[in-house]
């Protein structure tokens, strides 16, 4: 059948099995938005208040499914809108296709109005980008384009439309859904040698990230960890992939990671490594990290291999496949020294958090178990960046995998409330947004987006007027010097805001009212928001100083008054 | 760790844009080039690009494997210098004065280059050999003055029965 190029890109983006896209509608994708409104009964478009909750919005979707998220924006700013989106989706390997308009081909290259070269601009924020010519070539790239995004280590895909591509006509045939490539199986050999590195570790350790969520190997994870009696870490992105209740997993390592999880991993003569890349904020002091041990280094991405640490074996290849095939291979062992050290470093874990975690105030962790009470173990808990979604990292209990939804790489604030909106759409389930007063200020326009969609977004604001995070550091390294960073001065108003929106919020002050009126909140349909007052002077804690190692381990404040 | 220089073939598909996602990626990774040339190759779908670079084992790795995560990148594979024929070609434009002539003409002969332009008063020198030679010669005639020079980088081929193409692709 002959369509124009709009009717093909929206015909493709069916043909791949869109539900949904996220976006904002401009001069130079008038055509696409006419194909969609064509077709509303076969795809739904979110509209959102920017073009960067659009992106946030897909991204958030394709975290909490694995599916690849789609967003559309118009040429020049809408285009450049989306630029923070997909970088964010870069940095955590996310599947994302970006869909942008652009001036017609007879404008390119003349500075006409609202031209942007954002094949140009995102080129080293995508995993590929394509500036659509011709309209012979328009389907097979947008499959392409997809093939890309969700195949491999995943990660976004930009494809830039001229106008008059969008115009033209041309023959489009349904094709099927794109295949998702997997990387290699890894070589028999290569198991082998770890076979025989985890055969004489006395202190195995089992370190996980985001690219065993993207494997989905909870399973074998936990199977290789009973097997060869190994307490399991993970890094921020690997999150959620393991109960947290299970008493093998310590939790995030890291910069603002668990106690027991970090200086297991600094004691541990072995760390298995499966998909994650060795973050600065995961390793500390590079020269430091890891000096007892060997490591074994699992991975999807080849180039990760010895990339920010020297490993001594790296096996790159299809990761599931390579558990399944690793397991079967190995000896049943028991290290109950190494496991009695483990909990003992759990005991002094629990002792710290007991010493600094105070009783008579609201504090983080008071606030997330409550929340928690309310929530399924399926619940999307998506956070914004900073010290809330360090606590949130630290002290929700997470029980299935990609409940977890946060900005890693980049550390987006702004990510949550757009990405918020994305998991509830995609999963429509009541989904939690943990934010702070700095992030949820930056991009709190898609409350709008909310409303318009009834998402069932609970939002809890950690409101301690100040940026915490960076507060925290200034606090520490830099004698008190709150450069900028104490919100004391605004007087907005969150609850008042929320109902300018048209949506319900709440107010938490003391911790006798915390109880209630979160369990309110919970029981609200739609959006609702909580703005909870927490003291501005919460530490994340414990806490690795930026490019220290085990040693420098901060686990109490000093100044504390 | 030793810094050594070396030589990376490239074949990429032939599409507009595709040099500056290779040259993106090294300037994003901070991994600096010495010289860079793209061609044509035996097949039209395919352009070869030739890095010259320095550097360690661990960086030559880590470049190669980010290479080849690009989409349109075929092929890459390091020229192992004892294995490769390496050249490069400059064209160098000296004054042409009769105190200096005999001297650049015998300089001309000793390194097998020629003359491809003689005007009264400059002349211009083809040299072609592995880059080494060509700093020899730049280091021999620079005293009698260099008014110009360009010189294309390096292209580098292997010896014997090793092809760089789409069938042995990654």
């Amino acid at each position: 059948m002959i369509l124009t190029g709009a009717d093909i890109v929206v015909e493709t983006l069916i043909e791949q099995g869109v539900k949904t896209v996220f976006g904002y509608p401009g001069g130079q994708v008038i055509n696409l938005y006419d194909a969609l409104y064509t077709r509303s009964g076969r795809i739904e478009h979110v509209l959102t208040a920017h073009e960067q909750g659009a992106a946030h919005a897909a991204d958030g979707y394709a975290r909490a499914t694995g599916e690849v998220g789609v967003c559309i924006a118009t040429s020049g700013p809408g285009a450049t809108n989306l630029v923070t989106g997909i970088a964010t989706a870069m940095l955590d390997s996310v599947p994302l296709v970006a869909i942008t308009g652009n001036v017609p081909n007879s404008l390119i290259g003349k500075d006409s109005f609202q031209e942007v070269d954002i094949t140009g601009v995102t080129l080293p924020i995508t995993k590929h980008n394509f500036l659509v010519k011709s309209i012979d070539k328009l389907a097979d790239t947008i499959r392409e384009a997809f093939a890309i995004a969700k195949s491999g280590r995943p990660g976004p895909v930009l494809v830039d439309i001229p106008k008059d591509v969008q115009v033209a006509t041309f023959p489009y045939e349904p094709s099927l859904v794109v295949e998702k490539k997997l990387p290699k199986p890894a070589k028999h050999d290569k198991l082998k040698a770890a076979v025989q590195m985890i055969a004489e570790s006395q202190k195995p350790y089992i370190y996980f990230g985001g690219g065993a969520v993207s494997a989905d190997i909870s399973e074998e994870i936990i199977a290789l960890a009973d097997k060869i009696d190994a307490p399991i870490g993970c890094t921020m992105m690997g999150l959620s992939l393991i109960p947290v209740k299970n008493p093998r997993f310590l939790g995030m390592e890291g910069m603002h990671g668990h106690y027991a999880s970090s200086v297991g991993q600094d004691e541990a003569d072995l760390i298995i490594t499966i998909g994650a890349r060795f973050s600065d904020r995961a390793t500390g002091n590079v020269a430091k990290y890891a000096r007892r041990a060997k490591i074994i280094h699992i991975d999807g991405d080849r180039a990760e291999l010895n990339k920010n640490i020297n490993v001594d074996l790296g096996i790159s290849c299809n990761i599931k496949n390579a558990l399944q095939r690793l397991i079967p291979l190995i000896g049943e062992t028991k290290h109950p020294e190494w496991m009695a050290r483990i909990e003992e470093l759990k005991k002094e874990e629990h002792e710290q958090f007991e010493r600094v975690t105070a009783k008579d105030r609201i504090t983080p962790y008071a606030l997330i178990q409550e929340v928690a009470k309310h929530t399924n173990p399926d619940t999307p808990i998506v956070t914004d960046v900073g010290q809330h979604q360090m606590w949130v990292a630290q002290y929700y209990p997470f029980e299935v995998p990609r409940t977890f939804i946060s900005s890693g790489g980049l550390g987006t604030m702004g990510f949550g409330l757009g990405a918020a909106i994305g998991a509830a759409k995609a999963t429509g389930k009541k989904t939690v947004l943990f934010t702070g007063d700095g992030s949820f200020g930056m991009n709190l326009n898609e409350l709008a987006t909310a409303v318009t969609e009834n998402s069932p977004v609970v939002i809890i604001i950690m409101n301690n007027k100040v940026l915490g995070m960076v507060r925290q550091w200034q606090t520490l390294f830099f004698q008190k010097h709150y450069s900028n960073t104490d919100l004391h001065t605004r007087k907005t108003d969150f609850v008042k805001l929320a109902d300018a929106f048209g949506m319900k919020g709440y107010r938490v002050n003391e911790l006798s009212e915390m109880e209630s009126v979160i369990s309110q909140a919970f029981n609200e349909n739609g959006p609702v928001l909580v703005d909870v007052a927490i003291f501005e002077d919460e530490f994340v804690l414990p806490m690795l100083p930026p490019g220290g190692s085990i040693e420098e381990i901060i686990t109490e404040r000093s100044d504390q008054s | 760790m030793n810094e050594e220089r070396y030589v990376i073939a490239i074949l990429v598909d032939n599409q507009p844009g595709i040099l500056t996602r290779v040259a993106s990626m090294f300037n994003r990774r901070g991994f600096n080039i010495d010289s860079l040339t793209v061609s044509a190759t035996e097949d039209s779908k395919y352009s070869r690009i030739t890095i010259s670079l320095t550097g360690d084992e661990s960086v030559r790795s880590q470049i190669v494997r980010q290479l080849r995560k690009l989409y349109n990148v075929k092929e890459v594979k390091v020229m192992e210098r004892d294995k490769s024929v390496y050249r490069e070609l400059a064209l160098i434009k000296l004054r042409n004065c009769p105190e200096t002539r005999q001297e650049v003409l015998s300089a001309v002969d000793i390194f097998r280059s020629k003359i491809v332009d003689f005007s009264p008063n400059t002349l211009c020198v083809e040299i072609t050999g592995e880059t080494s030679k060509i700093e020899a010669f730049i280091a021999l005639v620079e005293p009698l003055g260099i008014l110009e020079m360009c010189r294309t980088g390096v292209v580098a081929i292997e010896r014997g029965c090793s092809y760089l193409n789409s069938e042995t692709s990654l």
